[in-house]
């Protein structure tokens, strides 16, 4: 049941992350995009990381996302053509996209052996009270150097923003 | 396990049924609410006191013709409506309506499903909702429609930080994301509830969350995304037939939603004002046997000829609820939904009161307001609330 369920949603996050490159269309983009992340918030959830699906869903395709989607609509953005391929990527493309997936599936191989991989279910720690403690415990320190960096982006977002605008 | 399945199904199938049979009469209630307030009748002509006319309304929206205009995206413009319903009915599974109880020997709780992270839960399932209005406006390909979605996404990312907020100070005091749990720890009576209980009592959150939540669902004073003296219809200019129609009970399924989580997390879900002991299990017989004799007397002077004939029935009807209250057998799972769903209700006819009240925020008055005033108070309610709670 699990594995099935893995296998669906791993097969729609990977169709729908095509997509997001595939079609011509930012607003189709970015739907693609939002299927990414529900069904990477289904995964978190077949892992038994309750809390982080939710947060997945709340924030990624939720918030980001919406604001994407707006951003598109506010600069009513048109069709982009495909067009300027140059021969050379056409030729390469297929072989070197192959030759990466192996290296990736060799790496994954090599650093993750077959008793070590994460079964699921299996998976203890995911509710939000034991993300709470991660965060506020030993994680304590990351977590705020993390915020201030945050804020400071935020600040600097305002402080470009003005300058257009003077 | 298959009794487990059989049990799922059949609760399915019994909150699909109330929650549709409550989505077509809520829209009856609006009018005559509305129409109350201005000091006229309201729907009145087909069927007693015009109780048929969402089934009249439903036939018509089902046999209108679907148009499709020319110049739309199509797939998003078929989709949007889908989104929008489908993403407004799912959370109501989360939504609990009252205690476990024992149908037939076997224990079930009235709820669908008893998530860990339930409020989480609506709450992702609601800022999906935002997707529905914003495509239709989009693939509309009209500026109306454009504009209504625009406005209707800016203002739902706007009001959701001062909403999750406002939800967040509860929680505190609560120390649970289950809204089961939520509910039985506010359990005792009116002064556990978290509206009143606590280090500090979420009055403020209250206030802040229903404001929000007004914003939310896109009605009145907040409307702004159909505003129709300046964008026609908004977002659903386009849509015809069953589409329409199905952003209209998206948006009431969106009210009830919004009012349920207002009851479960600051009114005590169905958990009754006071103890039982002293005689609150009596009060669903007393509103219900006031009304039938009310609607009998009535009817014996009658305002209007027809009423002679409606208010006995409907003065009957009463009374026999008001004695099936009483029976014991029943009395365990119908006092709790009788509570729930009273403070759903008085949540829902506020939102209705409003409507017939409020005029319409200008564009830049709404976003000022969230952010420059509800935003800052929910933050601040937020620090006191967890200031108290690590104190006390």
């Amino acid at each position: 049941m699990d594995v099935i369920l893995f296998l669906i949603f791993a097969i729609i996050a990977v169709v729908c992350a095509i997509n997001v490159v595939v079609q011509t269309h930012p607003i189709s983009s970015a739907i693609s995009l939002v299927g990414v992340m529900g069904s990477l918030a289904v995964l978190y959830l077949l892992l038994g990381a309750e809390f982080i699906a939710a947060a997945q869903v709340i924030v990624y395709a939720g918030a980001i996302m919406v604001l994407f989607v707006f951003v598109i609509m506010l600069l009513n953005a048109g069709a982009e053509s495909k067009k300027g391929r140059s021969f050379m990527v056409q030729l390469l493309g297929v072989p070197l996209l192959i030759g990466l997936l192996v290296l990736l599936g060799w790496f994954v191989q090599r650093l993750y052996p077959a008793g070590a991989s994460m079964h699921f279910g299996g998976f203890q720690g995911g509710t939000a009270r034991d993300v709470g403690r991660a965060l506020f415990g030993p994680y304590l320190l990351p977590f705020e150097v993390t915020s201030i960096l945050v804020l400071i982006a935020i600040v600097g977002a305002i402080v470009l923003a003005r300058k257009e605008m003077d | 396990m298959d009794s487990f399945i059989v049990i799922s199904l059949i609760k399915v199938v019994v909150v699909f049924a109330a929650l549709m049979t409550t989505l077509l009469y809520l829209q009856w209630v609006e009018r005559k609410v509305i129409a109350h307030i201005q000091i006229r009748p309201g729907p009145y002509r087909v069927g007693p006191h015009g109780l048929l006319q969402p089934v009249a309304d439903v036939i018509k929206l089902i046999t209108k013709e679907d148009l499709i205009p020319p110049h739309v995206n199509k797939t998003l413009y078929i989709a949007a409506p889908f989104l929008a319903i489908t993403m407004a009915l799912i959370s109501i599974s989360v939504i609990p309506f009252g205690p476990v109880i024992e149908v037939a020997g076997y224990k079930t709780m009235m709820q669908l499903t008893d998530l860990n992270i339930g409020v989480l839960f609506v709450l992702a399932v609601s800022s999906m909702g935002v997707y529905g209005i914003a495509l239709a406006g989009w693939s509309s390909n009209n500026k109306y429609a454009l504009l209504g979605g625009l406005r209707s996404s800016a203002q739902m990312i706007s009001y959701e930080l001062p909403l999750s907020l406002a939800i967040a100070a509860p929680l505190l005091i609560s120390n649970t994301l289950s809204l089961r749990e939520l509910v039985e720890r506010q359990s005792g009576g009116i002064w556990n509830w978290n509206i009143l209980h606590g280090p500090f009592p979420q009055i403020i959150s209250f206030v802040v969350f229903l404001i929000a939540a007004f914003a939310e669902t896109n009605r009145v004073p907040f409307d702004l995304p159909e505003a129709e003296n300046e964008l026609v219809a908004g977002f659903h200019t386009e849509y015809s037939s069953m589409k329409f129609a199905s952003f209209f009970m998206a948006e009431y399924a969106n009210m009830i939603t919004v009012s349920a989580m207002a009851t479960l997390l600051f009114l005590g879900g169905w958990v009754a004002p006071w103890p039982a002991a002293y005689g609150s299990s009596l009060v669903p017989t007393a509103i219900f046997a006031f009304a039938g004799v009310m609607a009998l007397f009535h009817g014996i002077h009658p305002a209007r000829r027809r009423d002679r004939h409606t208010l006995p029935v409907f003065g009957i009807i009463f009374l026999v609820i008001a004695a099936i209250f009483l029976l014991p057998a029943v009395q365990g799972w119908l006092v709790p939904l009788f509570w729930f769903a009273a403070k759903t209700g008085g949540i829902l006819f506020a939102f209705m009161w409003i409507r017939g009240t409020l005029p319409r925020f200008r564009y830049d008055q709404l976003m000022g307001f969230t952010w420059k005033f509800l935003f800052p108070v929910a933050i601040l309610n937020l620090l006191v609330t967890g200031l108290l709670v690590a104190l006390v």
